[in-house]
């Protein structure tokens, strides 16, 4: 409770509403498309991983899932308040991305038997990653908070713009170049424009770097050319107004890529970097010392062979 | 160098299993390095914790793969400083490096900045050994785990388009006054080479076996070809091996380096001498 607790002074968190904390609640946020909101904090035995958003899509005929929560028991529950609202099948879980709090709820809807989807390098990135990510996050969560938490790769590989229909209902599904990471997929439910961003938008919670930073600040500006209504981020709240909720987010990267860039030059080692870069945003995100270091130096480890 | 000979099959089996133990079993300290003092410097003594030699690194590593780490040696002892080993305790193979230096190393103090993998919570070493046989330690608690077995490349496209690129740059500004000789100043380089590093340890992404370790095993830096240091590096170094490093120097001569890699491919880069 650490965690939730220092976010209490974080003036964007007073934003949340009480329905958004439930555990299992779901947010309509556009019609057809639920969200369930996951919290600003790293994986722990006091919110058993549900960390990341989680999203439904409703069609006609059939519904999809984009990313499923940091176990298989976080995605057991959204299956489960998801069928309080509709009995439609599950036909597709969509992963926006390998990390842990996005794909760890995935084996809860095996018996609906759906397409895992997710960008064509997911699968190389998630398996070279698999044992780590199982056993860090099996001591965070706990034992029997994990229980059922498997490694489930998608069963399909997009590599281009590829449209799902769910019946009346079309998504588009765009793989996109290294980011966040090396295997970012973006959905835009083209009914309503939602576009779900995963991880390539982070709000309120510090962005976390595990691709190029050259390469996010790059499909920043490929992703304000997207028209939608609103977006769904991988780590803040259920809904969000497009373009405006990019502008945080440029601003931190740009900031380090703008500080690292200055100190290479400078002369200054990656110790010192990891120490003064970006700084000025400490005060803007949560879990900033959790990440920000990190970020500096995958930025640094990066930059410097420019 | 017996260690790392026969590394790459010990790394495939047994010791990879090491990598995922949970960390409240780890050994925080003592047993490993009484071994390793041992197979290293048999029963000589070392004098611990000597100001002469500093290591500077985090307590707390945000990126157990890549932890920068700066050694300093006294401009006091560093004219009579022959060779340097630098060990982590706790990592599979021990030995991130061993330098030894050439006339080119400079009189005044050294420094030397690196990046290393952590596999779990250990010690990082740095013996230095004087021409009269001393042995002097500095040494710094990391707490980091899982850098070893950590993916080489966040990109694994990108990071293939550009191995064997190899830079190596005189550094501009720092200089440091030598205090035995006023001819001679202390400059800073830095070499860095993109190679994966393969500790050993790491997933092939593709088949998911264990990748062969591939690593920089030899380094040698000159300055207009006298010897400032060469090393014998392990797997500890991290993905696109980097090392900052003094020496003496009178001017703006050429800089050569030439590193080889346990597969036995050769890479270099140099700086033409400037001036003077």
């Amino acid at each position: 409770m650490k965690a939730l607790a220092s976010l209490a002074v974080l003036p964007l968190l007073s934003r949340l509403s009480a329905a958004n904390e439930a555990s299992s609640g779901l947010t309509e946020v556009a019609s057809g498309v639920y969200v369930h909101q996951g919290r600003h904090a790293l994986a722990g035995a006091e919110n058993g991983g549900d960390i990341a958003n989680i999203t439904f899509i409703i069609g006609a005929e059939a519904v999809a899932v984009v990313d499923t929560g940091g176990s298989a028991r976080i995605g057991a529950a959204a299956r489960q308040a998801l069928k309080a609202i509709t009995d439609k099948p599950i036909r597709y879980v969509i992963n926006t991305h390998m990390h842990p709090d996005h794909v760890f709820g995935n084996a809860a809807f095996a018996d609906d038997k759906p397409d895992y989807i997710a960008h064509h390098k997911m699968a190389r990135g998630l398996s070279a990653r698999a044992e780590r990510y199982l056993a860090v996050n099996k001591a965070a969560i706990g034992d029997a908070a994990f229980e059922g938490t498997k490694i489930v790769l998608p069963t399909r590989a997009i590599s281009t713009t590829t449209e799902i229909d769910l019946g009346g209902r079309t998504l588009e599904l765009k793989p996109r170049a290294t980011a966040h990471t090396d295997n970012d997929l973006t959905i835009l439910d083209k009914t309503t424009g939602t576009l779900i961003l995963g991880d390539l938008l982070f709000s309120g919670h510090v962005p976390t770097l595990d691709g190029s930073i050259r390469g996010w600040l790059k499909l920043i500006a490929e992703l304000l050319q997207e028209k939608a209504e609103r977006v769904i981020p991988g780590h803040g709240p259920a809904s969000m107004a497009w373009p405006d909720a990019l502008t945080p987010l440029e601003r931190y990267l740009r900031t380090i890529a703008d500080d690292v860039r200055t100190m290479i030059k400078g002369g200054k080692t990656l110790a010192e970097a990891s120490k003064t870069a970006a700084q000025s945003e400490k005060n803007s995100w949560a879990l900033f010392d959790e990440y920000h270091v990190r970020n500096v130096t995958a930025a640094f480890a990066e930059l410097e062979w420019e | 160098m017996t260690r790392s000979r026969n590394v790459s099959a010990l790394l495939a089996g047994i010791l990879v299993a090491t990598c995922l133990l949970p960390l409240s079993s780890l050994k925080a300290e003592g047993d490993n390095w009484l071994s390793i003092r041992k197979e290293f410097f048999a029963d000589r003594p070392i004098l611990d914790q000597d100001a002469r030699v500093i290591v500077e690194a985090p307590e707390k590593a945000e990126d157990s793969a890549v932890v920068p780490v700066s050694i300093y040696i006294s401009s006091s002892v560093a004219d009579k400083v022959t060779a340097m080993h630098v060990f982590i305790d706790n990592n599979p193979m021990p030995l991130v490096g061993h330098f030894k230096f050439g006339s080119a190393a400079g009189d005044g103090g050294r420094t030397f900045s690196t990046r290393v993998r952590f596999d779990t919570f250990s010690y990082i070493r740095a013996v230095i050994e004087t021409s009269d046989g001393r042995l002097l330690m500095g040494s710094k608690f990391v707490k980091a785990a899982g850098g070893c077995s950590a993916p080489a490349f966040k990109d694994f496209a990108d990071a293939m388009a550009h191995t064997g690129e190899m830079h190596l740059k005189r550094m501009e500004k720092q200089q440091f006054a030598s205090q035995k000789r006023s001819a001679i100043v202390m400059r800073e380089a830095q070499v860095m080479l993109r190679h994966p590093n393969y500790s050993g340890m790491q997933m092939n992404e593709a088949t998911g076996t264990y990748i062969p370790a591939r690593y920089v095993r030899e380094l040698d830096v000159t300055r207009a070809g006298e010897l400032i240091f060469h090393l014998d590096a392990g797997i500890s170094l991290s993905t696109n091996p980097h090392i900052r490093f003094t020496y003496g120097s009178a001017g703006e001569e050429e800089l050569a380096a030439t590193a080889k890699d346990s597969d036995g491919e050769v890479f270099s880069a140099s700086v033409p001498a400037d001036g003077s």
